[in-house]
């Protein structure tokens, strides 16, 4: 391609600003004195308590992992600060009475939190740093016994629920960065949706960094019920900083008899700048159990942001007949780098998962598709089917494919393509031809090459997701 | 474990070890440090993830060395070739060279085929062999190539000079006799086609016994600039044997190697084909099929890498798993920087017939260019139902139309492989064991 390509107009991280607001924010550091204060803050329940130290003490034995295809110097944990919230009123009566700063930030973000802005049906969860700051239509979905709250809330509204369910999917001593998670999680979603429920509305939430210094580490948690569907979004963005800041969330989703629960993300984390200064590091534990029959989970994200993004949504499929889907958009630009894929593991018979991950790399990005697909002895008549696909954009970008394909069954079949080539010239030349900009080709071409991702989205998400594919690949080529 | 190695490479280093040169001494004593410092892989490791070694680990294998006993007999041997009568032949006897069993008298001019102990203290094949042993398979990254460089002793040492075409394949036939102790051998072959020049070698792996052995080879291949290479290699090892082997290939500019495996013995087999791409416009096929049953193991790793542009590479390997069987592929592609107009495809199958058999495919790639064209695909499952259906609306038994469909699956291999003189000694070897 031309030399035009290195002519990069880099178009400035649109979600990058501060919110001037004044935080209670917990000093860095991490020691089981912090985490009985983060405990006491949220006003937790003893059981919460002990839950949350013995992850902490499993993870102070567990070594940092490292075998990932990325790289980056060593993350002081003691640098970080594991608490901070928008210090406002104690109790909120209604959204009225949220800061109308905060109720600013996520306007400027796009996510509307006042009801009346009602969006197409979508019912949000804010989370500013370290808390919720507001949900929306609470009352709507309570009607059908819907519960859609703060998690923090949720442990002391609902502490059967989430007894029952927290760590059930992803153990409290699951992997390093999950059990530091279990230990200072401080916000997140939670949703249960009651038997034979249709949930009437997305269910969403948005995630914010503000405060400097800080990480952020919430715990999401979904539950439906026998016969139940839920949809649900998550979008994140933080400001521009030169300064690393740590993003390890865990997100456990649990679908009984005949439930559907479909989850996608947009994932806009601040990538860093062109020389790869700052930028989240985006290390997240997602894993959905498919505990009933007939169940499906079905995962879609589109990852455009953070410097390192390092995960692995996967699908337990325990019950008989039951789906895992993923589908996966990956850009990594500039100096990004994404190691991403998905783990379908199957155990009940007639299990059915499907694989669908898009790569593209731009400038020195380096994108890693790696999944794991495991099919275990008692899953008879197990189907997968997976393809992995990458789009490289100039030479200095990398694209790799690990898959990790294990099959004890003789009844299950599994398939396996990849392919990796270059974004097609003819193609840009034919449009360029017809009076088409050699970018809104790309963007054309890139989309295309999408599409199979994009149409699993829900519409405004869908819409969202091709802005800003524009946006992370503008300049991208000359 | 591994002091006793250390150990027994003192007294093989003691010995002389065959009036070894000083440059090679040297490269000795490295080896055998790096691999005490290496010590046999666990299954933690990510290259040997699906692999257990520990039955090799456990075992105290003594050094095998067949001065004394008796050699086996003409006729014991001619069973176990595979190229067609009258083809020049190596015979090696637990990784000793037996020039009473080979035959390499009538090999055209510029065609060189004999011990690698002889060339080592030889002059200029000796200059020959300092250039290429041991440059090419990286010893200093695993641990099983670095015990075989410590005790490199002997095995083939072919050279054909630039321009040469050597019309006959070369079979080279590896023989185990066991003994009344486990014993290891540790053959070393180096192979270098030098610029034009054509040739066809069939690496055979094979055993008169049916004890515990084990087998840790290496092979080096060089491919000259326009040089042309078929390169078959057929692992037949007993039913209670070990057979880990490195296979290394380079190839220069516009050169061509087809490298072609055949995995059918043996209770525990790992085989590393690493393979360079070092010349624009080189050309690789890689062929493999591995046909086990009871609970026999057998792991392949491949690598290839596009080092330079306008390179293609091509790789299809099959696996028919039977009974308890283990199967594991591990491919990877690599194109590094400024490997542009790189061609390459991956394909794993694997056929499972029964439901205690297992298949870890893995299927990798590695790209640091961007004008490239890559592709792998990696398929498990058993016979399709449909064709077996079809099959038998045609008239056959169920047991007829197994038995078709599945040579049928391993045929697609053995159709790919260039010379039909050595695939026809092949095909009734696969249908044996598909039987």
């Amino acid at each position: 391609m031309s030399s035009g390509i290195e002519a990069q107009v880099l178009q400035p991280y649109k979600y990058g600003f501060v919110t001037d607001i004044e935080a209670d924010v917990v000093p860095p550091g991490l020691s089981e004195d912090v985490i009985r204060l983060i405990s006491a803050k949220k006003g937790e329940p003893e059981w919460m308590l002990e839950w949350r130290l013995k992850a902490y003490r499993n993870w102070l034995k567990m070594p940092e992992p490292h075998w990932s295809n990325v790289t980056y110097g060593p993350i002081d944990y003691q640098g970080i600060s594991y608490y901070a919230a928008p210090k406002q009123r104690p109790k909120l009566e209604s959204l009225d009475q949220v800061d109308p700063k905060l109720i600013e930030t996520f306007e400027k973000l796009g996510i509307p939190i006042e009801e009346r802005k009602r969006l197409a049906g979508v019912a949000v969860d804010a989370v500013f740093d370290s808390v919720s700051v507001a949900t929306t239509f609470r009352e709507t979905l309570a009607q059908q016994g819907i519960i859609f709250c703060a998690i923090s809330e949720a442990i002391r509204e609902h502490p059967d629920l989430v007894r029952k369910y927290l760590g059930s999917v992803v153990p409290h001593n699951d992997n390093f960065f999950a059990a530091l998670n279990s230990a200072v999680f401080t916000d997140g979603s939670f949703a249960y949706i009651p038997k034979g429920v249709r949930c009437p509305l997305e269910l969403s939430t948005y995630f914010r960094i503000n405060a400097s210094s800080t990480g952020q580490f919430e715990r999401t948690l979904i539950v439906a019920e026998e016969g139940s569907y839920v949809s649900y979004l998550e979008g994140c963005s933080a400001p521009v900083r030169d300064e690393n800041q740590l993003h390890a969330a865990v997100v456990e989703l649990v679908a009984l008899d005949d439930a559907t629960i479909k989850y996608s993300t947009i994932q806009n984390w601040y990538p860093g700048d062109e020389e790869g200064r700052g930028g989240i590091y985006n290390f997240v534990t997602k894993r959905g159990a498919c505990r009933g029959k007939n169940s499906k989970i079905s995962w879609t994200q589109v990852e455009t942001g953070s410097a390192i993004t390092w995960k692995y949504p996967g699908c337990i499929l325990q019950g008989d007949n039951s789906i895992g889907e993923f589908y996966s958009v990956a850009v990594t630009n500039q100096r990004q780098q994404a190691d991403t894929g998905t783990k379908m593991i199957h155990l009940g018979k007639n299990t059915r998962s499907t694989i669908v991950s898009k790569g593209i790399s731009a400038g020195r990005g380096q994108n890693t598709y790696r999944g794991l697909v495991k099919i275990l002895k008692g899953a008879d008549h197990a189907r997968n089917y997976s393809q992995c696909d990458s789009m490289l954009i100039g030479d200095k970008c990398g694209a790799h494919t690990f898959p990790y394909i294990d099959v004890r069954n003789s009844t299950a079949i599994m398939e396996h393509e990849a392919s990796t080539s270059k974004i097609g010239e003819d193609q840009i030349f034919y449009a360029k031809q017809r009076g088409v900009s050699a970018e809104d080709a790309v963007s054309m071409i890139v989309n295309g090459f999408c599409k199979e991702v994009f149409k699993e989205l829900p519409m405004e998400f869908a819409v969202e997701a091709q802005r800003l594919l524009g946006i992370s690949l503008e300049g991208s080529v000359g | 474990m591994t002091e006793q190695y250390v150990a027994d490479f003192k007294a093989f280093a003691g010995n002389g070890a065959g009036g070894a040169p000083a440059w090679l001494r040297k490269i000795r004593e490295g080896a055998i440090a790096r691999f005490a410092e290496l010590g046999f892989p666990t299954t933690k490791q990510e290259e040997w993830r699906f692999t257990s070694v520990a039955p090799i680990k456990e075992t105290r294998f003594a050094l095998a060395h067949a001065a004394g006993a008796q050699p086996p007999s003409v006729a014991a041997i001619e069973p176990l070739l595979v190229c067609p009568p009258g083809s020049p032949r190596m015979v090696f006897v637990d990784g000793r060279y037996a020039p009473e069993l080979s035959s390499v008298g009538g090999l055209p001019r510029g065609v060189h085929a004999g011990s690698l102990a002889v060339a080592l203290t030889s002059g200029r094949n000796g200059e020959l062999a300092r250039q290429h042993l041991t440059r090419h398979a990286r010893w200093h990254e695993s641990a099983f190539a670095a015990l075989n460089t410590a005790f490199l002793a002997d095995g083939a040492f072919v050279h054909v000079a630039a321009h040469t075409i050597l019309e006959q394949p070369l079979e080279l036939l590896f023989v185990a006799t066991g003994g009344r102790q486990p014993t290891v051998s540790h053959p070393r072959s180096l192979i270098v086609v030098e610029r034009d020049a054509q040739a066809a070698v069939v690496e055979g792996y094979a055993a008169l016994t049916d004890d515990v052995y084990w087998t840790n080879g290496v092979t080096e291949a060089v491919v000259g600039e326009g040089a042309r290479v078929e390169y078959y290699r057929v692992q037949r090892e007993g039913r209670r044997a070990y057979h880990v082997a490195t296979t290394q290939s380079r190839q220069e500019r516009d050169s061509f190697f087809g490298l072609h495996a055949v995995t059918l013995g043996g209770a525990l087999a790992r085989h590393d084909v690493l393979t360079a791409l070092d010349g624009a416009g080189a050309e690789l096929i890689l062929n493999g099929l591995y046909v086990l049953r009871d609970s026999q193991h057998a792991d392949h790793h491949t690598v290839i890498e596009h080092a330079r542009p306008h390179c293609a590479s091509h790789e299809f390997f099959n696996g028919v798993l039977d009974q308890r069987a283990h199967g594991v592929f591990n491919g990877r592609i690599i194109v590094r920087p400024g490997a542009q107009r790189t061609d390459s495809k991956q394909t794993n199958n694997n056929l499972l017939l029964s439901t205690d058999a297992r298949a870890d495919s893995q299927p990798q790639l590695e790209i640091y260019a961007d004008d490239v064209k890559c592709t792998h695909g990696s398929t498990v499952g058993p016979i399709d139902q449909t064709a077996l259906y079809y099959l038998r609306s045609r008239g056959l038994s169920p047991e007829m139309a197994q038995s078709l469909l599945t040579y049928g699956f391993a045929a697609e291999i053995l159709g790919r492989m260039g010379r039909a003189d050595v695939r026809d000694r092949l095909d009734p070897l696969v249908r044996a064991a598909l039987a």
